[in-house]
């Protein structure tokens, strides 16, 4: 049963890439003004522009077109930014791991701190620290990352100015460091001070990211909680003995985890999407902020490369999601 | 017949009136809206005119403020004021124009959905679903790439990425209706089904969308100021809060409040919207609320 359904999100994922490929494909034809006209030198003789039309397929049919160019996708060949003069491959894969890390740090800080308020307003329910809860927990939902970020940006860097509000590191430091992952790196060979150098960068975005995650979460877990807790097997455990909090975290948690899950899931592919802006603001050196500068330069292969990038992303976090679910969900387990 | 499907609203209004989330976030709307439409009477300044022995003057209860100058001016000397006036133009144009056009595409084709069903209702759901498939970013990351930077290609990307939501939420509550007794009666007097849609079903769902269409246009707002913050909006002459806040990160170190102004005007009108649509809510939609 539960294989079932993972060859089910398999096909799908499949299906929803390929979606993505043909919408990319045919936007990207149908952008005024010819795209090899763009990256031609200016006093190009006619024979080099059929040349390069020749290169990119361009004199095809379109169904032959798509398919010269999905051929070159699947062989990694996506081309060469014309804004960097660079492979498009090498300039995405190099730019990945700094998005990811700081995504994945973002989803930590929600998913604690989403939790942690949880908790809490379930404890405090019916008095007037509930209240305050649920009232700043509404004003977070209301402001996007985008206000959050700039907001940081003023107080914590420039008014009381305890960060750094820009970039992923110090650009004088001696990084050493084998990978792109710099924070994992660190990590894991024990750098701790490097840690604490790059978490002041990473801290002001992440936390701009994650503060309208943490407030779903939070409003969502709560719910569930709240509705656990007038259960019969919590009053058996209130009968026990147990203390509130354990009964909360141990026994309510459980009720509240699947629930919490999918959406978490859902709610961080928008979170990975707000990194585009959020990079921006902080100029930290992802796909996102590069995306921009790819829009703004009308950079087409750089263009499809990083929309690709950030397709097969969020299939991998759902992906990733639903498997989790399975794993948590009994009925599907054992069926 | 008709008064009967109608009957709920009479008192409407004064519910609303006495929601105070509304009220006030209505209030500043309707502020911002008189801001945008009489922005030439009401600015003191040109927003665009430069001087730069008057560049990065603080605001007027700093020390080293100049008189006339309420609000200060930025790095090249423009009146802050003046152009946070003028701003709201943009930010107001792109909210009524995307939000409304978001919302009469995806009221329709949701109104279709759920009285019709069937093929009708296959096909535009199989649609949203594949629409929804596709994160906002990527899309407006095509959509802009495609369509040039500019105001219309602000417009049209908010609509080709919005209108799903009023699509799905119009869908869902118009077949709950069509289940009602009123609409069986209105079919069993023997009329049109167009008629029975737009004077009947219609008000009925206009509630929600209503609270659909306030939130929305605070979404617009927001996705207009990171357009122009980017410089993917309008251009560069006119003044926006999104491209204030750009000239404002620039200056930070110097000028803070260069910053600070476009940002509390863009987070109030935002939190506007917001609390206009959760009020409106609260008194329209009995069904919504918590």
């Amino acid at each position: 049963m539960w294989y079932r359904i993972l060859l089910n999100r398999l096909i799908l994922a499949a299906v929803t890439l390929l979606g993505v490929a043909v919408v990319v494909f045919v936007l990207v034809r149908v952008v005024p003004g010819d795209p090899v006209a763009m990256m031609i030198a200016p006093g190009a003789s006619e024979a080099d522009i059929a040349a390069l039309r020749a290169r990119y397929g361009l004199d095809l049919p379109v169904p032959q077109q798509f398919m010269v160019w999905i051929k070159g996708i699947l062989a990694g060949d996506f081309g060469t930014s014309f804004s960097l003069r660079q492979g498009v491959v090498g300039l995405v894969l190099g730019r990945i791991p700094a998005t990811l890390e700081l995504a994945g740090l973002a989803l930590a800080i929600a998913t604690a701190l989403g939790t942690s308020i949880a908790v809490a307003a379930t404890l405090a329910r019916g008095r007037w620290l509930e209240a305050l809860i649920d009232n700043v927990n509404g004003l977070v939902l209301a402001v996007p990352d985008f206000i959050w970020a700039l907001v940081f940006v003023l107080v914590l860097g420039v008014l009381w100015p305890v960060l750094p509000i820009s970039g992923r590191v110090d650009p004088r430091l001696n990084l050493d460091l084998a990978t792109n992952f710099y924070l994992l790196e660190a990590l894991l060979t024990g750098k701790i001070k490097l840690v604490g150098h790059l978490i002041t960068h990473m801290i002001m975005p992440a936390m701009a990211l994650a503060l309208p995650l943490a407030a779903i979460i939070a409003r969502v877990m709560k719910g569930t909680l709240q509705e656990a807790m007038v259960q019969d097997y919590i009053l058996l455990a209130r009968i026990k003995g147990f203390s509130r909090l354990r009964i909360v975290l141990q026994e309510a948690m459980r009720n509240a985890l699947v629930p919490v899950l999918s959406l978490t899931g859902v709610q961080f592919t928008f979170l990975v999407g707000g990194t585009v802006i959020v990079e921006r603001i902080f100029s930290y050196p992802g796909i996102g902020n590069m995306a921009i500068d790819a829009v703004i330069n009308r950079d087409l292969p750089l263009i499809q490369g990083l929309v690709l990038a950030f397709a097969v992303l969020f299939i991998l976090i759902n992906l990733a999601v639903d498997l989790i679910t399975i794993v948590l969900n009994p009925r599907l387990r054992h069926g | 017949m008709a008064d009967l499907a109608q009957a709920p609203l009479p008192g409407t209004f004064s519910r609303i009136l006495r929601e105070p989330r509304a009220v006030a976030g209505g209030a500043f709307i309707l502020f911002v809206i008189f801001c945008a439409v009489f922005a030439p009477l009401i600015a003191p300044h040109d927003p665009l005119e430069q001087d730069l022995l008057l560049e990065k003057i603080p605001p007027a209860w700093q020390k080293g403020s100049e008189a006339g100058y309420l609000l200060g001016t930025d790095g090249l000397g423009r009146d802050l004021l003046s152009r946070l006036i003028h701003g709201a133009q943009v930010s107001m144009i792109v909210a009524f124009v995307a939000g409304t056009l978001a919302c009469l595409l995806g009221t329709i084709l949701g109104l279709l959905a759920g009285f019709f069903g069937g093929w009708v209702d296959a096909v535009i759901s199989r649609l949203v679903d594949i629409w929804m498939s596709f994160p906002p970013v990527l899309l407006s990351i095509l959509l802009v790439a495609v369509l040039g930077s500019g105001l219309h290609s602000v417009i049209v990307a908010i609509v080709v990425i919005d209108w799903t939501r009023f699509c799905r939420v119009v869908r869902t509550e118009t077949m709950a209706q069509t289940k009602l007794e009123y609409v069986d009666s209105a079919v069993t007097l023997g009329m049109p089904r167009a008629r029975i849609l737009i004077r009947e079903i219609l008000p009925n769902v206009l509630p929600v969308i209503l609270v659909l269409l306030s939130l929305e246009m605070g979404i617009a707002v927001i996705v207009e100021a990171i357009l122009s913050f980017v410089g993917l909006s309008v251009s560069t002459d006119t003044p926006t809060w999104g491209g204030m806040i750009a000239e404002g990160r620039e200056v930070i170190y110097h000028a803070w409040w260069v910053l600070v102004f476009p940002l509390i005007a863009l987070f109030l009108t935002v939190l506007a919207f917001n609390q206009l649509g959760d009020g409106l809510r609260n008194a329209l939609d009995p069904a919504l609320r918590r």
